[in-house]
């Protein structure tokens, strides 16, 4: 029952602030709403025992990211309101909420016709996976946070190290794409050219 | 009642759809950006549900794997919608359709 009540509230969560996001306005206002959802994510990690992806979730998501979106927004002063009525071209809006029905009604349908859903021993089981070809890593009762470094180190020590990799170029592309290439407008404070 | 994985799929479903109408529906690249996210949680919490429901850790490896991709992702594109906002204030993605500063 008390999973039952946590999941509701926070499912009204996740969806009410992606809801927000693409109805608010005011950018700043969508980029709060988003870490509502983001909160709301946390919490259903929570309630399947992911408690350590619901810690990053909250620090890399709802801190990091989320913060980078509303500096972005502010430093550039874009936060002005967009005219969401107005569109781009003819039946914009409704086409796109056409296609969003259509891609929740493929969904669903990929989750109900799959045919693991309906059994008796609830939804999927591990009758499902017993012809899978032995790649499961089984989840045990030690700490998630335990069997997720040792997965990450072990078995995926080389997708682990490329995205150390992809975060190192990642980071150097930022700085080369917002880098000042005209000189100009740029005040250098080179040494012994300074008047103090 | 209990709270089964298919619950947590519509939810996932119904999230990425609403991302995806948002990724339509919206002009400003910023808030296009977030609808991404929205649609990158949406598979987190599938993953995390399959995760559990088959009592197998490689659905939480690849959320962490998402995580990673997500915040590359969000940095690059951001100091592109930065290097485009200096130059034109009010681009909205419309106006980006050539790719000339």
């Amino acid at each position: 029952m008390m999973e039952l009540i946590v999941f509701v509230i926070s499912a009204a969560i996740v969806l009410g602030g992606a809801l927000g996001v693409i109805l608010f306005r005011n950018p700043v206002h969508a980029a709060l709403s988003l870490i509502a959802s983001f909160f709301g994510v946390a919490v259903l990690f929570v309630s399947q025992e992911a408690h350590f992806l619901a810690l990053v979730q909250v620090v890399v998501y709802g801190g990091a990211i989320v913060v980078l979106f509303l500096f972005v927004i502010m430093l550039l002063g874009v936060d002005r309101e967009e005219d969401i009525t107005e569109e781009p071209f003819e039946g914009q809006r409704v086409s796109a909420l056409v296609s969003g029905v259509l891609i929740f009604a493929m969904l669903m349908a990929g989750i109900f016709l799959s045919g693991r859903t309906g059994d008796d021993a609830g939804d999927f089981g591990p009758a499902a996976i017993s012809g899978s070809s032995g790649q499961v890593v089984p989840l045990t009762e030690e700490q998630d946070v335990v069997q997720l470094g040792h997965d990450l180190f072990t078995r995926n020590i080389l997708a682990f190290e490329a995205t150390g990799l992809l975060l190192t170029i990642a980071t150097v592309g930022a700085v080369v794409l917002v880098r000042n290439r005209g000189a100009e407008d740029l005040v250098v404070d080179e040494p012994g050219t300074s008047s103090r | 009642m209990i709270v089964t994985e298919s619950w947590y799929l519509i939810v996932s479903a119904l999230l990425f759809a609403i991302g995806a109408t948002g990724l339509l529906v919206r002009r400003n690249p910023l808030v296009m950006f977030m609808c991404v996210e929205l649609m990158l949680n949406a598979v987190n919490i599938s993953f995390v549900a399959f995760s559990t429901a088959l009592q197998d850790l490689a659905g939480q490896t690849a959320v962490f794997f998402v995580l990673v991709v997500a915040a590359a992702e969000v940095v690059v594109g951001l100091s592109i919608v930065v290097a485009v906002m200096r130059r034109r204030p009010s681009a909205t993605v419309d106006d980006l359709a050539e790719l000339k500063g």
